[in-house]
């Protein structure tokens, strides 16, 4: 493998986090948090220096980059962004814990929104911002911003792209990367200012309308009011329930309207099935806490702002769903394997996974009662290639394990059950609030450090999609005898 | 630009690497994904997995607005259909790959009309050329002509110590009393653009620019052979085989073309003239070669479709003392490896057609500001040949050549004057419309003045 241009590709990271570590310091600046903004330019220092001595110690004569090459530096790159990220918490002493800090910048990274911090509402604005921010830049991801700003030499960044991007089949919308990185942070921006205004309009103050805003893009869920976004007026839970679905759609089909492709767009399968799906289950829910708020309009609101919230990964709240019936919670705790749609900032399975499998499925019964019959599988009108199908249920497999795995690894901890699956079902899906303890109004501060070092470790999984992890800790990759 | 290139053959791959390179906006389609996919990791390019003379997948990859559709997949036809297709449906320019010798008669011209094509490619064609150039000026690794044919660039092997090794390169000119200039030196892996204080050594490789009559004159004085080949092998009866025996052989030279199938024999011998001698025997037998008198041979040319055997048997050739051996080598980095066994003269189609192409579409950019005439690769493709016409916008019409600050690795390599060749020295200027012949090593030059840093 070529290590020198893994190291310096995490180097260039590394160096643009420094830079990103600055806006946070202006807004704590802002608010005359002189402490605070201390701790940022300690910490963009802290990220600037390897960053500058790992691109120019390790500047690499092969620029040859392969798959592995591609995993490596997406993997590395997350760990250290967080590593470094979690230094404004822990100077700060908002989060006394090193660990815990670390907890919640994954968490923000990976935009999974789960939080350790007790009282949201003491914390610093810069330290909030931060939080928020943190969302942001994951959500589409560092390293196609990255493509987007540092021109490139290669061709072969594509590696890059496929391991960050969600989605069983990344491809590109325009020939060149750059321009392909480019539109998406385009339409991202776009879309993130268009919220914050409206959030302006309907009464929102203009910090909270930026973070909350930042918080829906990227499908984080940071809120900075202890009932999250419960305390703003209906017009704005409207707003963001809204915004957070059009996040929860792939950016391509925003590409596809830019163009005018509108046939295109709304041929898109995976669209509306995820748009069905959100109705369905609003109509469920709404029925079935009618009896709890008494009224149609609320029933409809808190039904349809918590389902949006937990397909598109958001985890944001105005009603703690831990209190609904037990038919609403079960369909809300489904919902979280679910997920948005390939190609948004969402995380969890992916609505077009479920739709490879479930035909999957249905191809495989036809062949049993014709057994001569030869199927072929088709979205949105084209075959999807053999190695596709492959992977997707080889990565179904796998996140099925994982979540086993990060469940058993975490049930010691005296909560039960309930709390213990739904923390790892939330976690490892990027989604952010449980159940029970972990609900929408409780938070993970009573896990044990073990626990939230596998937590963390789920989070990523989760965003980067299980195999870039997988494969970039794979032994045989770093064994190059000819050094 | 927009280009859309159909096909992802060895060809397609090479055009879509250089035009990727060159910073256009290149959209790839191909019938197999595992091709496409395979393409579009390497460079920097969309992929659109589908028929190209599918209307469906051609809108899809943008036909409307593509400055240039490039169809290079295996069959003519399709390719034909496809720039057809493509051209009605709003592609600018069209290129098909058309290479069987029934299309590229006196009809090419009428076939490229109705279809709207802008250029039929025809590689086999263009190698046959390119290596019958060569056997002409044996001398010569390559060379490449520039307007009006006034001005020469010659690549050239320093075999033995000669009155161009071990001097300045700011002494040898008044010292040899010929006009020349020495505009790039491949040493190893790397190549120079050489500033007037290098000095030559032996077994460096060379790039020169003088006007045709001084290259001879040069040669001479040199003590370098310059005699035309006049008996030439040829091993592999395939399309570039039949080509370059047709042009050898109506120029007056004795061919002697060995071809292994029996079948393809005696169809090359109905084909070609009387005066060729057509061998059915395997080639790759070496005493097939001796026996058929390869120690007599002015020059032996390797056109097998295996690039190994091409290698091994050339060696064999240089070993028995044939003044030229020209090998054909497709894959890329096997060229490497023939050039680090001692093969200097290498001719790689694939490269040949890919160079036709990137040329046409940086001319076609000349009408979207860029300003490059003609284009040539040189050194193995390490470095580049530029013809560029000197306009009124120019920072540096009228500077004296030493006073202007040129950028690294940059050299201009000649100036043509009315129709004049002109090896410029340090006191030259250049004028309006004058064209000029830059060198250059990496970097992108769309407008002479980009040179100047």
């Amino acid at each position: 493998m070529n290590r020198r241009m893994v190291i310096y590709r995490v180097g260039q990271i590394l160096e643009l986090e420094a830079a990103l570590l600055l806006i946070p310091l202006a807004v704590a600046a802002i608010y005359f948090e002189w402490k605070i903004v201390i701790c940022f330019v300690v910490s963009a220092a802290a990220a600037l220096v390897p960053g500058v001595l790992m691109r120019l110690i390790f500047k690499p004569d092969n620029q040859m980059m392969y798959a592995k090459e591609g995993f490596s530096i997406v993997t590395l790159a997350w760990i250290l962004l967080s590593v470094f990220g979690a230094l404004p918490f822990f100077l700060s002493r908002e989060i006394p814990n090193y660990i815990d800090a670390f907890f919640e910048t994954v968490s923000g990274f990976t935009t999974t929104g789960a939080s350790l911090v007790p009282d949201v509402e003491r914390l610093s604005h810069g330290i909030l911002f931060w939080r928020s921010f943190t969302h942001w830049i994951g959500g589409m991801g560092i390293l196609v911003l990255i493509m987007a700003i540092v021109p490139t030499d290669s061709g072969r960044s594509m590696h890059i792209m496929r391991a960050e991007m969600p989605g069983p089949v990344v491809g590109k919308l325009v020939p060149k990367l750059k321009d392909t990185a480019k539109i998406l942070y385009f339409i991202y921006i776009a879309l993130t200012i268009l919220e914050t205004v409206i959030l302006l309009i309907g009464g929102m103050p203009l910090f909270d309308s930026i973070v909350h805003a930042l918080g829906t893009a990227g499908t984080g869920g940071y809120g900075i009011k202890g009932d999250s976004i419960g305390g703003y007026n209906h017009f704005l839970q409207w707003v963001i329930a809204v915004f957070m679905v059009l996040f929860g759609i792939n950016f391509n089909l925003y590409y596809l309207l830019i163009m005018k492709k509108f046939n295109a767009a709304l041929k898109n399968t995976e669209l509306w099935l995820f748009l069905g799906m959100i109705v369905v289950s609003t109509t469920v829910i709404t029925a079935d806490i009618f009896k709890v708020y008494g009224n149609f309009g609320d029933s409809l609101r808190n039904s349809f702002f918590q389902v949006t919230s937990i397909m598109s990964t958001t985890g944001y709240s105005t009603a703690d769903f831990d209190k609904w019936p037990v038919l609403s919670k079960d369909l809300i705790f489904v919902l979280m394997f679910v997920g948005g749609c390939a190609g948004s900032t969402a995380g969890g399975l992916k609505i077009s996974r479920i739709l490879i499998m479930a035909k999957t499925v249905i191809n495989d019964i036809r062949q049993q009662l014709h057994p001569r019959s030869v199927t072929s599988l088709k979205i949105d009108g084209k075959p999807v290639d053999k190695n596709t199908i492959h992977r997707v249920s080889t990565y179904f497999l796998l996140y099925i394990f994982i979540i086993v795995a990060v469940f058993l690894l975490i049930s010691f901890e005296p909560f039960g059950f309930e709390t213990n699956l739904s923390a790892a079902v939330s976690c490892f899906n990027n989604v952010g609030p449980g159940f029970a303890v972990v609900g929408p109004a409780g938070n993970y501060s009573a896990y044990s450090d073990f626990s939230t070092i596998i937590l963390s470790i789920a989070m990523l999984l989760g965003r980067l999609e299980i195999f870039p992890l997988i494969l970039a800790f794979n032994p045989s990759n770093w064994v190059n005898k000819n050094k | 630009m927009k280009v859309i290139v159909v096909g992802c053959g060895k060809i397609g791959t090479t055009v879509v690497s250089s035009l990727a390179e060159e910073g256009h906006d290149v959209v790839v389609i191909d019938t197999d994904p595992k091709v496409v996919e395979n393409v579009t990791n390497i460079h920097d390019a969309m992929g659109v997995c589908g028929s190209g003379t599918d209307c469906k997948t051609l809108k899809e990859a943008g036909i409307e607005n593509c400055d240039l559709l490039v169809a290079v997949t295996d069959l003519d036809e399709l390719n034909m259909l496809c720039c057809y297709i493509g051209k009605n449906l709003g592609a600018g320019h069209t290129i098909a790959r058309i290479r069987r010798p029934e299309y590229n008669t006196e009809n090419i011209g009428f076939l490229r009309q109705q279809l709207d094509l802008s250029l039929s490619l025809n590689p086999e064609m263009l190698a046959a050329r390119e290596m019958f150039n060569i056997l002409r000026f044996p001398y010569a690794l390559k060379i490449e002509t520039f307007s009006g044919k006034s001005f020469e660039i010659v690549e050239i092997v320093l075999k033995e110590e000669s009155a161009l090794t071990g001097v300045k390169l700011m002494d040898i000119r008044s010292r040899l009393k010929q006009n020349f200039l020495v505009v790039a030196v491949q040493r190893g892996d790397e190549v120079f653009i050489p500033g007037g204080d290098f000095v030559l050594r032996k077994g460096d490789r060379i790039g020169l620019t003088a006007s045709p009559v001084e290259v001879q004159n040069l040669m001479k004085a040199l003590g370098i052979e310059s005699k035309q080949a006049r008996n030439v092998m040829i091993l592999g009866g395939s399309r570039i085989g039949y080509y370059l025996a047709r042009l050898l052989v109506s120029v007056g030279n004795t061919v002697r073309l060995i071809e292994r199938d029996q079948n393809r024999a005696e169809e090359l011998v109905s084909l070609l003239p009387n005066r060729t001698v057509v061998i059915n025997d395997d080639g790759a037998q070496q005493e097939v070669l001796v026996e058929e008198g390869l120690n007599s041979a002015d020059a032996f040319v390797a056109l097998t479709g295996m690039d190994e055997q091409n290698i091994l048997l050339s060696i064999f050739a240089a070993v028995n003392k044939v003044p030229k051996v020209i090998t054909k080598v497709n894959r890329q980095e096997l060229i490497g490896m023939a050039d680090k066994l001692g093969l200097d003269c290498i001719i790689s189609p694939r490269r040949i057609a890919a160079d036709v192409v990137v040329r046409y579409a940086r001319a076609l950019e000349n009408s979207q500001g860029s300003n490059v005439e003609t284009m040539y690769n040189i050194m193995d493709n390490k470095a580049e040949v530029l013809e560029f016409n000197a306009g009124g916008d120019f920072p540096g019409i009228g500077v004296p050549l030493k006073k202007l600050r040129l950028r690294k690795n940059v050299l201009i390599g000649g100036i043509i004057r009315d129709r004049k060749a002109l090896i410029p020295s340090g006191d030259d200027k250049i004028l309006q419309g004058d064209r000029v012949i830059v060198v250059a090593a990496g970097g992108r030059h769309n407008d002479l003045s980009d040179i100047l840093s």
